[in-house]
């Protein structure tokens, strides 16, 4: 996995549990270092073991963990930067479902080696979206599903997202959208913030 | 007539559509007035771009050059243009002009180069592109490589960091703060190859320590290893390098070189902080030490490294010999004779007498 993503699953530890449990979570799991570097790549072992230390230590189902992982992504103010660049995939929540089959590329064109989840959107209405996502390891569904959920607040959109099961190696999403202009979101300017 | 009849003949489109479609395009009368503007040109040209009025009151042309009116610019038909509005003369657009077939002319504008700072400007949404336009996936790559470029930059910053406290800690003797052997024997050879400033070399080694180990412990021993150190590096001159090179041996570059006289003054200084009692933990252990000195004006020649530390460690061994809590200067601190013997054989006697 690249570093990028063990990153973002270390400062999600970090902020929501504080540095003594990734201390913990990092003897558990056997890591030799402090802390996990964006640029560089990870044997995918070293996340998955990790991850299932963080389980133990946390005492948390693993769907949770990751649903609140996914939440983090987007809420968490430091990461506003990545906020940002899912914000450019639409202007409104519907578009940003729609375009989620382009989040992969979307990911390479930032990070070229990244690997973001292969997503497929099939729509059943025009308010009912099921997402199909594959991914390297287990679990991009509960991520997902928290990321999303924290999008549609973001849009202002109110939407329910739920997990759909798992099909054909696929992990299921299923999207309504109630009410496009349900509160006011958070603001999304094309232009960055300078600095 | 048959619809692809019709539609070869060319298209009739509304306003409507070339908005969402072209949504920076301007339509031009038959002399350069302002028909219709595309919302997002007209939200950038702002309320002073009314319709009837002429184009080029609403930008500047740049490239072609020359043009100073309308009639000259129909010419350039399907030429790119260069351009910027007036009321944002530093941001430079591209264009492209071609005429109408029923008169008049549509003129279709891109933020070119200056898309970040365009939309910056002029607070331009996603709704003001063509879901065609590619100008929203470069400001993302433009983000999106901003945040590498940072993440990245904070990598090499931190590695370089590593790589220098590694490099600092590689040359650095741990118990007293001070150079190590590599680093003093780096230091020299470059001060030596270089051949320019002279400076004398100083080989201090500690009387009666092996007796304060032996009485008092390894811990008091260190103790007055650090006291020492701390010595070498207050009382010396800011260019000098002091460095622990053994268990109880010492190196000092004094730069520049020191006369003989001052040389001895320095030395005995140096031995009478020494001598001074150091406390450790209750008991008070009193060492001295023995220096011996060389310096590169002694010599006829730039020495070898090697040559110079031989001769600075037979000087200690004289002044060793003389007594102990002394110093003595190579040669007396007179010019070597060209060919005068090393000196090996003492230097190996030396080292056992110690």
């Amino acid at each position: 996995m690249h570093g990028m993503i063990n990153r973002a699953l270390q400062g999600f530890l970090v902020a929501t549990y504080g540095p003594d449990i990734w201390a913990e979570v990092r003897s558990q799991a056997d890591l030799r270092f402090t802390d996990f570097e964006s640029m560089l790549h990870y044997n995918d072992k070293v996340t998955v073991a990790c991850f299932d230390a963080a389980k133990e230590v946390l005492h948390q189902p693993p769907n949770a963990l990751l649903e609140d992982l996914g939440t983090f992504l987007i809420t968490h103010p430091p990461l506003d930067p990545l906020r940002r660049l899912l914000r450019f995939g639409g202007g409104t929540f519907t578009e940003f479902v729609l375009t989620l089959d382009e989040l992969s590329d979307r990911g390479r064109l930032a990070i070229p080696d990244v690997e973001l989840p292969e997503i497929t959107v099939l729509q059943d209405d025009a308010n009912i979206f099921r997402l199909q996502a594959t991914w390297a390891l287990p679990g991009i569904g509960p991520i997902l599903l928290g990321a999303l959920r924290a999008m549609a607040d973001d849009y202002g959109t109110l939407a329910l997202v739920d997990l759909d099961g798992i099909r054909n190696g696929a992990e299921c999403l299923r999207v309504v959208i109630h009410d496009a202009n349900h509160a006011e979101g958070r603001s999304f300017v094309l232009a960055a913030a300078s600095g | 007539m048959t619809l692809h009849a019709k539609l070869s003949t060319g298209l009739m489109l509304p306003f409507n559509m070339l908005d969402r479609m072209m949504p920076m395009h301007v339509i031009l009368d038959a002399v350069g007035r302002l028909v219709h503007l595309g919302p997002t040109i007209a939200k950038m040209m702002g309320p002073g771009a009314a319709i009837g009025t002429a184009l080029l009151n609403h930008i500047e042309l740049r490239r072609p050059v020359g043009v100073v009116d309308f009639a000259a610019l129909t010419p350039h038909s399907g030429a790119r243009l260069t351009l910027a509005l007036t009321v944002a003369p530093h941001l430079p657009l591209r264009g492209v002009m071609m005429a109408l077939p029923q008169g008049g002319a549509i003129l279709d504008i891109s933020l070119g180069l200056s898309f970040a700072r365009a939309v910056a400007d002029f607070g331009l949404t996603l709704a003001d592109f063509s879901p065609c336009d590619q100008t929203v996936d470069l400001l993302y790559l433009h983000e999106a490589n901003t945040s590498t470029a940072r993440l990245s930059r904070h990598l090499s910053e931190r590695l370089h960091a590593a790589h220098a406290s590694a490099q600092f800690e590689a040359r650095t003797d741990v118990l007293t703060g001070l150079s190590n052997r590599r680093a003093i024997d780096d230091e020299l050879s470059i001060l030596l190859s270089a051949n320019q400033h002279d400076f004398s070399l100083m080989h201090l080694d500690l009387d009666l320590f092996k007796h304060v180990n032996d009485t008092h412990g390894h811990a008091a021993g260190d103790a007055v290893l650090i006291a020492v150190g701390r010595i070498l590096g207050r009382d010396l001159r800011r260019n000098d390098f002091p460095a622990r090179v053994g268990g109880d041996e010492f190196l000092v570059i004094l730069r520049p070189s020191l006369a003989p006289s001052v040389a001895g003054r320095i030395a005995t200084r140096l031995i009478g902080r020494i001598e001074k009692p150091i406390r450790f933990e209750d008991v008070w252990c009193q060492i001295s030490a023995s220096i011996g000195i060389v310096s590169t004006k002694q010599y006829a020649r730039r020495p070898s490294v090697e040559r110079m530390l031989a001769d600075a460690d037979t000087a200690l061994y004289r002044a060793k010999k003389d007594g102990r809590g002394r110093f003595a200067l190579f040669g007396g601190g007179k010019p070597i004779m060209e060919d005068a013997p090393e000196g090996t054989e003492r230097r190996k006697a030396g080292r056992r007498a110690r």
